[in-house]
């Protein structure tokens, strides 16, 4: 409507949501294109639920309203649910086949819907479901779980992957280019397929 | 230096070194404490900056600056006005001679904040400029602007970013950056800088004086603008402007307020030309109260009349919602979608190994029917362990501990309050309590270290904002001084000796301190601190819940047992709570 392609990258704090987001506003401005984005920071980061708004092309304010994001990148099974209402009709899902069960399910004794439930939710959606902590370990560092992501569902939108790995390259710490370069293209071949 | 993908925190900060800002100070705070984050690390800097203690100190500090003829900026989040209100309100009496801007984070939807108090009535009622931009690059282009304002009218300047403005990100048109060469001097004049009652009537005509010139330069520079399309008008201010244009339909005019005081004569032209004003802006009727004061009898749609919420922040389609209900049809409507509901919440939680939790553990171990009023910081989340009785504002632990033991509750008190916590507006209330003869015990949660709001340095840290060695104060001689005499310390990981220490301090009467001292856990892993993982021995483990239930997030409990995920940073508490002894040493039997 606002003429921009909107994605919501959302997860546990501490799983790397804001190097993801980073990631796709650098390749923006690699392509000369605007961008904006929010964020959280500050206390919610201490292991809760967080999110990324990033709007490609945008040119008015950086959130995504409810039921208009074009891709949904979730780093846990739960958080893509949680978040699952934020994705337009017909929009995409790319979700790493994790769950992590919130603490509050131990000590408040909360019913969390299991790994099945959770995924024959999702599937009312386009949805590409990936093992990024695998990939990851193979690429050479569980850390780059976050560019696996990225690489699966930059199948899925409008930015070019050379634009991508060069953000990629120019803003993971330079020691773990290689990895994450390998991480980026696992995850892009995987993404390929879904 | 052209184009750049920044955070506004981060835009901001970029600003005041084109700007050429020669004096930092203020107090960290979410969402504005990235602004010297950033400023503090740059290479090569021309400018002092420091972390104060609190923002009172931050803002004397900037203030004093400023009186020497150069530019400071002071920043701090909302709430942190409230503690620099008193240096605020009568540094608009005084002025300045150089340029001060006093940056204030407001945070609609309390995000991370303990109230949504809006900065804007700070500056109508100390009567100085206040600067409101609507997106990342205006907050940007304001800086400059803030600091020539100053100079020009002798006078602070707010600047009052919000939560989407200081974490949102977007690409950044950036200036240059200048090296100041600006000097200090301190001119004497007591007749602006000492305010008895016969210079400060004087000082306070002058002030009232600027005002209509303020106005006027705000319209002339372009802060506040409109653009006619029609009989009905929009009015709108912050980031709540940005959100209206992108819903504008055709035929409606458009007004944007981006700085305080509102010229009236000009608002006033502008309602006049229209048959009915609806005015958009998050928080206080700030806005709207000066368009009905002009309106006459053009009708006013907003908070006063129930259109628009004064609470929580705006969103696309909140302000839908709002421009519906007043007549006014957005150009996109939004689908209404409901989240999927009873999913388990996942709020912040103290991360694995935090010391606050064995704290905690051993506090309600020894203190079980107890009541604990706690502080702001990490260990507010101590709520979840069921520690955490009050927190108001900071610093706010050990005195409502002592209203409390004075009030005559017959139970034990307990207070919490962090070390960084406690330097900024704590140590009163000690003073206060010992003074006083309340009957409390205060534990101090020592991390060394700022954490909740990005890990800043504090005087407890050893270093100083620029990483420049500092000698730590001792929390230990400082509460002796204050008049404690049972001042214990302990490492919250050791329960034992921890449970030892409370129970010594449960038998005495009078203010207790214990100083619970032990690394962030953050700050351990960056400091390269390895302590090695435990695991759980699955042969032993009874399944019995005691190490699930200290909630600690590195443990899961699947079939029945227990099981230590990843995240275990080796703090070794869990194995010290196990009955069964099933929790042990990665590598050890």
């Amino acid at each position: 409507m606002s003429g921009s392609f909107d994605i919501l990258i959302v997860g546990i704090g501490g799983q790397g949501t804001i190097l993801a987001s980073n990631i796709l506003g650098e390749a923006c401005l690699i392509e000369g294109r605007h961008v904006k984005g929010a964020e959280t920071h500050g206390m919610a980061q201490r292991g809760g639920s967080v999110e990324s708004h990033i709007r490609i092309d945008g040119l008015f304010g950086p959130l995504i309203p409810p039921g208009q994001a074009d891709l949904l990148i979730s780093f846990d099974l739960l958080e893509a649910l949680r978040y699952s209402h934020y994705l337009k009709k017909g929009g995409k899902m790319v979700v790493n086949r994790h769950l992590v069960l919130p603490t509050s399910v131990y000590t408040q004794n909360l019913v969390a819907p299991t790994e099945v439930e959770i995924i024959a939710a999702l599937e009312k959606h386009v949805l590409c479901l990936l093992d990024a902590d695998k990939m990851a370990e193979e690429a050479g560092s569980p850390l780059s779980q976050n560019v696996v992501m990225l690489g699966a569902a930059s199948q899925s939108m409008p930015l070019k992957p050379e634009s991508l790995l060069l953000a990629v390259k120019s803003l993971v710490p330079k020691k773990t280019i290689e990895i994450n370069v390998k991480a980026f293209e696992m995850g892009r071949e995987f993404g390929g397929t879904c | 230096m052209g184009r750049k993908y920044l955070l506004g925190n981060e835009a901001i900060a970029h600003a005041c070194v084109e700007s050429g800002v020669d004096f930092v100070s203020g107090y960290p705070g979410t969402p504005s404490s990235e602004v010297i984050d950033v400023l503090r690390v740059q290479p090569d800097r021309s400018y002092y900056v420091e972390w104060s203690v609190n923002e009172k100190v931050a803002l004397e500090n900037a203030l004093a600056a400023a009186w020497c003829g150069i530019r400071s900026l002071c920043t701090m989040k909302h709430v942190g006005l409230n503690v620099a209100a008193d240096p605020l309100m009568t540094s608009a009496y005084t002025g300045i001679t150089g340029g001060l801007v006093i940056m204030s984070a407001d945070d609609p939807f309390a995000h991370s904040s303990q109230n949504e108090q809006d900065t804007r009535c700070y500056a109508h009622f100390a009567r100085v400029p206040c600067l409101d931009p609507a997106s990342i690059q205006e907050a940007h282009d304001m800086i400059p602007e803030a600091f020539g304002l100053s100079e020009e009218f002798g006078l602070p300047v707010i600047f009052r970013p919000t939560t989407r403005i200081c974490h949102s990100k977007g690409e950044v048109e950036l200036g240059e950056s200048v090296v100041s060469i600006r000097k200090g001097e301190f001119h004497k004049d007591p007749r602006q800088y000492v305010v008895i009652p016969a210079h400060t009537r004087v000082l306070h005509k002058k002030l009232n004086e600027k005002q209509s010139a303020i106005r006027k330069r705000l319209v002339e520079r372009g802060f506040n603008h409109y653009k006619i399309r029609g009989k009905i008008a929009i009015i709108a201010s912050g980031i709540g402007a940005t959100y209206v244009q992108e819903l504008l339909p055709e035929g409606v005019s458009f007004m944007k307020i981006g700085a305080y005081p509102i010229d009236e004569e000009w608002l006033g032209d502008f309602v006049k030309k229209h048959e009915k004003v609806l005015v958009i802006e998050e928080l206080a009727p700030e806005v709207e109260e000066v368009v009905r004061q002009v309106a006459g009898c053009v009708p006013v749609f907003g908070k006063k009349n129930g259109y628009a919420p004064y609470e929580g922040e705006l969103s696309p389609p909140a302000v839908a919602v709002i421009m519906e209900k007043a007549g006014f049809l957005p150009k996109n409507p939004f689908p209404q979608v409901d989240p999927i509901q009873n999913l388990p919440p996942r709020p912040p939680i103290l991360c694995a190994g935090c010391l606050h939790r064995g704290a905690f553990y051993a506090i309600k171990k020894v203190f079980k029917d107890a009541i604990y009023p706690s502080d702001i910081g990490c260990y507010t989340l101590g709520l979840q362990l069921g520690v955490v009785d009050t927190t108001i504002c900071m610093g706010a632990s050990i005195t409502v501990a002592s209203g409390i033991s004075h009030a005559g509750d017959p139970r034990d008190i307990v207070c919490t309050i962090g070390d960084s916590t406690f330097l900024h507006t704590g140590i009163q209330g000690l003073i206060n309590a010992v003074y006083n003869g309340a009957n409390i015990t205060v534990v101090i949660l020592d991390n060394r270290i700022t954490a909740m709001t990005g890990h800043q340095p504090n005087p407890n840290t050893g270093v100083n904002a620029c990483g420049v060695e500092s000698p730590p104060v001792s929390l230990d001689a400082l509460c002796r001084s204050c008049g404690v005499s049972f001042v214990e310390s302990v490492d919250p990981y050791d329960i034992t000796g921890m449970v030892n220490i409370l129970q010594e301090a449960k038998k005495r009467k009078g203010v207790k301190v214990i100083i619970a001292k032990q690394m962030c856990v953050i700050s351990a892993r960056r400091a390269g601190v390895k302590r090695g993982r435990y695991r759980i021995n699955p042969e032993i483990c009874t399944g019995c819940g005691t190490c699930v239930r200290f909630g600690c997030p590195a443990i899961e409990f699947e079939d029945e047992k227990a099981r230590i995920n990843e995240l275990c940073s080796g703090c070794a508490v869990c194995a010290e709570l196990c009955p069964v002894g099933a929790i042990v040493r990665e590598g050890k039997k």
